[in-house]
């Protein structure tokens, strides 16, 4: 069994000093941006995408994608405040259900990958479509107002000293502590490193691989649930528009996180500064009165940068 | 919301290049997306009149605002099953320009609904709100709300560059008092007063993030301008969470039945209500008479923009939530 791979130094470094440039370059620019409030204040911003950017990096690890993470997470929203405010339903019980449609959604991704050997990306195009479909279906394209309270905890804040820290973001913070654990320490999180490098080699060690996928697929939608549940508790609403831009938000800053698309190399808490350097670029700019277009510009180039990175390093590597 | 069976069948038809009965002159429409609760509302305006004149509906939309190979598509598509009126709401108001001259040449008339094309006249005719008037109107309850206090206002605007976005803008700033640029522009006009602006894409989890940014940069924001009310949920978000839902005042445009209902909570303090059903309405009823008299319909028509508060102040007309309620758009 092999160790997981240690990166090269650069790519564990780019995120975070491309972050750390960011922040002294705002702080110069705007005397409100360095502050635990601030930063407070971008954590929460960059909450949901962080979420649902843990899901992503598990499946990016075993050299996959998830087109639909986005989509699933909408739908897992609307299953949920749907189910509590229109039918009725205990609110707990509704965000169960929630929590189990986005992981059927990871079972049926994970199926068609593993047992018809289909393209991931092929498959969660697909995926994508379908999700969107049935969330504008069953919400009738509306938005469910009225939540019940145990819907928008997670939207609620608490103070810290001078800052108000939003339980959501904490959650966040907690899932990916977690997860780092989780990959570095335990059997399963090794084997998801295994699978992603040479699943032939893996196989051949007698390493279930197929049950690895199914599991990473599975747990990644429990995540985008988690997203959900956490994203409606931020806008208050179910929201059937949700989502779209996050389906490639969370694979940018997955990538900008350094991990590699080729699978098996990677920092689950990479992918958490990269959510954060994009909610930096958004939040500093509009501190500057700049406007926010420039953060989508930033970002294509930063992405460039990332995958250039990982490229080079790997072929230094061999 | 069940599926509409009827369009769902007129589509199957009119993909099957299958003309209707030349007694029911066929209309079709093609609205921006079908998700948004203001042409879904729409929609049900132009079928509620297509199934009292007898006309056959047929409905199309584009994927996601901005999608402008779908209208292009459902134009190809509707012309192949006999309409002889094409109502739209252009995605993009110049790409569309040629496919609707392809069309025009073939003796089909269009109508936009709610936003023009670019130029205005590739349409035969306009029906929609005038965005300016409507921004203008909440500039001037704004003002008068404000009653001469220091003002720090945000804005929380569209995208860049969309003329819908700009005149709603540019004419909350003139309604304000403040010097602005005219309806024909497309760029934001800035002032002194405006402390901070952000794109909200008219989208509720955009609108409270950049609402959240804006009060970091200048925590004494007590004006909020908002392109629509989800925008406008979005912001009292951000105040609730910083302790300031009561000292800001927030006003919308639109008038969608959530928004009016926001307004009544005290949410936004007011906003100009648009009427999607009455666009589609006079479309359709325009389509009926090209049909049977071959006699098409020209210009601009406004229609209307009503001010919408609970609490109104003297020198600006306004309606309460009540009228409001009655004539909004959406699910109430």
């Amino acid at each position: 069994m092999t160790k997981t791979s240690r990166l090269p130094p650069v790519a564990t470094l780019g995120p975070l000093i491309a972050l750390l440039l960011a922040v002294i370059f705002f702080a110069t620019q705007s005397g409100r941006f360095l502050s635990v409030q601030n930063f407070s204040l971008i954590l929460q911003q960059v909450m949901v995408v962080g979420l649902i950017a843990i899901g992503q990096t598990l499946i990016i690890l075993t050299a996959g994608i998830d087109l639909a993470c986005g989509a699933v997470m909408a739908l897992g929203g609307i299953v949920m405040t749907k189910l509590a405010v229109n039918s009725g339903m205990n609110a707990y019980l509704a965000i169960v259900c929630g929590l189990l449609v986005t992981m059927a959604f990871g079972l049926v991704n994970g199926l068609l990958v593993t047992r018809i050997k289909l393209p991931p990306f092929i498959v969660t195009l697909g995926t994508l479509n379908i999700a969107y479909a049935i969330t504008q279906l069953y919400s009738g394209a509306q938005t469910i107002t009225g939540l019940p309270p145990a819907m928008t905890f997670f939207g609620n804040t608490f103070r810290l000293g001078h800052a108000e820290v939003n339980y959501g973001a904490v959650l966040m913070l907690v899932l990916y502590l977690f997860m780092w654990w989780g990959l570095r320490e335990t059997q399963p999180g090794r084997h998801v490193y295994a699978v992603g490098n040479n699943p032939e080699a893996t196989r051949l060690t007698g390493i279930a691989t197929d049950r690895v996928l199914l599991g990473v697929y599975v747990t990644a939608g429990l995540f985008y649930g988690i997203a959900s549940l956490v994203s409606v508790a931020r806008t208050g609403v179910g929201d059937p528009n949700a989502g779209q831009s996050e389906n490639l938000d969370a694979i940018t800053a997955v990538v900008l996180g350094g991990t590699s698309l080729f699978g098996g190399r990677g920092m689950i808490v990479g992918s958490l500064l990269g959510a954060v350097i994009v909610g930096v670029f958004r939040n500093g700019l509009t501190l500057m009165g700049v406007a926010s277009v420039y953060q989508v510009l930033i970002t294509g180039i930063l992405v460039i940068l990332a995958v250039t990175t990982d490229q080079l390093s790997r072929k230094g590597a061999r | 919301m069940k599926l509409k069976h009827t369009t769902v069948f007129a589509a199957l038809l009119a993909g099957a290049g299958l003309a209707f009965a030349a007694d029911a002159p066929v209309i079709g429409l093609i609205t921006k997306t079908d998700t948004n609760p203001y042409f879904v509302t729409m929609k049900k305006g132009a079928e509620a009149q297509a199934a009292k004149l007898g006309a056959k509906l047929l409905t199309a939309a584009g994927r996601i605002d901005g999608d402008n190979a779908g209208q292009v598509t459902a134009i190809e598509n509707m012309v192949a099953a006999g309409a002889k009126t094409i109502l739209i709401t252009p995605s993009d108001a110049k790409a569309i320009v040629p496919s609707i001259q392809k069309a025009q040449a073939q003796g089909v008339m269009f109508i936009a609904l709610d936003s023009p094309t670019d130029p205005v006249s590739a349409a035969n005719a306009l029906f929609a709100t005038n965005n300016y008037t409507a921004g203008e109107l909440i500039g001037q309850y704004a003002k008068a709300a404000m009653a001469g206090k220091p003002v720090k206002i945000a804005m929380l605007d569209l995208f860049p560059g969309n003329p819908v976005g700009a005149q709603r803008h540019n004419g909350f700033m003139k309604g304000f008092g403040m010097a602005a640029a005219d309806a024909k522009s497309n760029e934001l006009s800035t002032n002194p007063a405006i402390v901070c602006s952000a794109d909200s894409y008219g989208d509720q989890a955009k609108g409270q993030t950049g609402m959240e940014n804006c009060l970091q940069k200048d925590p004494g924001i007590n004006l909020v301008y908002t392109i629509n009310e989800p925008a406008a949920a979005g912001a009292y978000q951000a105040l609730k969470a910083a302790g300031k839902e009561k000292g800001v005042l927030i006003v919308s445009i639109d008038g969608g039945c959530k928004g009016v209902e926001n307004v009544k909570a005290g949410v936004i303090a007011a906003t100009s209500q648009q009427y999607p059903l009455k666009m589609a309405a006079m479309g359709v009823e325009a389509g009926v008479t090209y049909a049977k008299t071959g006699k098409k319909v020209q210009g601009y028509t406004d229609t209307g923009v009503t001010l919408i508060t609970d609490k109104p102040l003297a020198g600006v007309s306004s309606r309460d939530t009540k009228y409001g309620s009655d004539m909004c758009w959406g699910n109430k």
